[in-house]
Parts: structure tokens; C-alpha cells; sequence
């Protein structure tokens, strides 16, 4: 019965979602960060979701109906750090730069709301779903 | 007399379970790029579950042409068709799926209160009283 498979695949997504959340929070803790070396500097993250197909649920026409969300892996962003000269800094390098963080902040505060929104969609849906099954085993009384 | 005491509400609710999932599932990767949001379409798939509503043509005759597959409603897995394409490719837009998963909640418990009322009915009749 389906309705149990939303518990999965609300489920699921509620996890990738939360994933997004704590990188989006890894990102904006790390928003000051700077490094004298370009290549060690801290750069933003983000999570690749990709559909994830159920193959135990072929409950339409032999068709995976419901499926979920899960995420692929986490990968950095290639935007180049910006520089700023300043000698005085201990972590400047030999020509006096350091190097900021790529993450722009504007960025992760919309994903963040994205990621807020998504996860409470989800978590309605659990409800729904959890309401109707009770209301189905109490059938006929 | 008990062999359909449910009429199509038996069947409807099935079907609404189903849905149920899908919509979960469109609403699950709201933000997957390259997802495409699904549905069924609900009339066609409980008619295909009847026998006389889905509208087939009957091949009585060896030269009669059976029709082609998709020309007629099936109850199969369908996309839809979004009203504004997104850049990422997904095409699950949050309002619509929304709107479909609560009128198939309350198209469940609509079905759901049939069967009650059915079995209320039927318990009043065996009881007499």
C-alpha cells in the first residue's frame, strides 16, 4: 500500500533536506574564513540531489510510482576566492594577501529558506498520511 | 448482495492511496534538478478498473484493427505538464502539488466515509434495530 511508502519517501527527502540545512550552516559559519593559500581556503558546498527509485515498490502497472530523494554527494563551489591585500593579517602570504571564502551569504540565506520550506511540505505530507492510515484502521467503527 | 457492498469506493480508495504516494514523492524532490513531477489520470485509471468505462473499441471481426497502444486512456504514469519550466529541469511547482495532495486527501477521506457509512448502514440492518 502506498500510503505507507510516504512515510519513505517523505522521510528521505526530510534527510537530504536536512543535509542542505548543514551545509548552508557550514557555509555561513565559514563565511569569514581566510587563508593566506588560495587552494586551502574554505569554499562553499553544496549537496547534488538526485531521484532515488524504490525497486522493491512496483505498485503502478509495474511502474516505480514512488521513489525519494537522496543526495549524491557534496561538492565544493569553483568560484574563484576573493583577494585582499592585507599585510598585517598572520595569515597573509609572503606578498601580503589573503585569501576570503567564496561563499556568498545572500546565496545560502535563500537556500536556506528553500531548505526550511521544503522540509516542512514534507513533514505535512507525513502527517497526511500518518492522519488517513489511522483513520483507515479505524474503518467501520 | 455482498459481493460489491462498496461499489467503486473500494476501488477508489485504493486508487487515492496510490496517489497519495506520487504526490509525496513530487513533493520529495521539489528541488532535484532533472526531475519531472507525475501523476495519473484519475478518471481514466478507475474507469480502467470497470469494465464498460474506458471507451475501447471492441475487434468482433478478423479484419477489425485493434487500436494502437496509447491512442486510447490508460491508466498508466503520466507527466505534467508544467506552467512555467524551471532552469533546472525539475518541473514539480510546489502550488500545484500542494493543491493535488490535499484535494486527494479529502477525496480519501471522502471515499473512506462512504465505506463508513456503508458498514454503519449494513450494521444497522443486520442489529434491526
Amino acid at each position: 500500500m502506498s500510503l505507507f511508502n510516504v512515510f519513505n519517501t517523505a522521510g528521505s527527502a526530510l534527510n537530504a533536506q536536512t543535509i542542505r540545512l548543514n551545509t548552508t550552516a557550514s557555509n555561513l559559519a565559514n563565511a569569514e574564513s581566510v587563508n593566506g593559500d588560495p587552494s586551502k581556503v574554505y569554499r562553499a558546498r553544496h549537496p547534488v540531489f538526485k531521484t532515488m527509485l524504490d525497486p522493491s515498490d512496483t505498485g503502478f502497472d509495474g511502474e516505480n510510482a514512488t521513489a525519494g530523494v537522496r543526495v549524491l554527494g557534496v561538492v565544493e563551489s569553483t568560484s574563484p576566492p576573493t583577494m585582499r591585500y592585507q599585510p598585517d593579517h598572520p595569515l597573509a602570504n609572503k606578498d601580503g594577501y589573503i585569501y576570503m571564502s567564496n561563499v556568498n551569504s545572500i546565496e545560502e540565506m535563500t537556500n536556506m529558506i528553500s531548505a526550511q520550506r521544503s522540509f516542512a511540505t514534507n513533514v505535512e505530507a507525513v502527517n497526511t498520511a500518518r492522519d488517513l492510515l489511522l483513520k483507515t484502521i479505524s474503518m467501520g467503527h | 448482495m455482498f459481493d460489491n457492498i462498496f461499489g467503486i469506493h473500494e476501488q477508489a480508495l485504493l486508487l487515492h492511496g496510490q496517489r497519495i504516494g506520487i504526490l509525496a514523492n513530487n513533493l520529495a524532490n521539489a528541488d532535484t534538478p532533472n526531475f519531472k513531477a507525475r501523476d495519473i489520470d484519475f478518471a481514466a485509471v478507475l474507469g480502467s478498473s470497470d469494465e464498460q468505462l474506458p471507451l475501447t473499441l471492441s475487434t468482433s471481426h478478423a479484419a477489425h484493427i485493434a487500436p494502437l497502444e496509447g491512442a486510447l486512456p490508460s491508466g498508466e504514469l503520466k507527466y505534467r505538464n508544467p506552467y512555467q519550466a524551471s532552469l533546472d529541469g525539475n518541473t514539480v511547482e510546489m502550488p500545484v502539488e500542494q493543491a493535488a495532495f490535499s484535494e486527494n486527501n479529502v477525496r480519501y477521506q471522502a471515499s473512506l466515509q462512504f465505506i463508513n457509512n456503508r458498514i454503519a448502514e449494513l450494521q444497522l440492518a443486520i442489529a434491526g434495530q
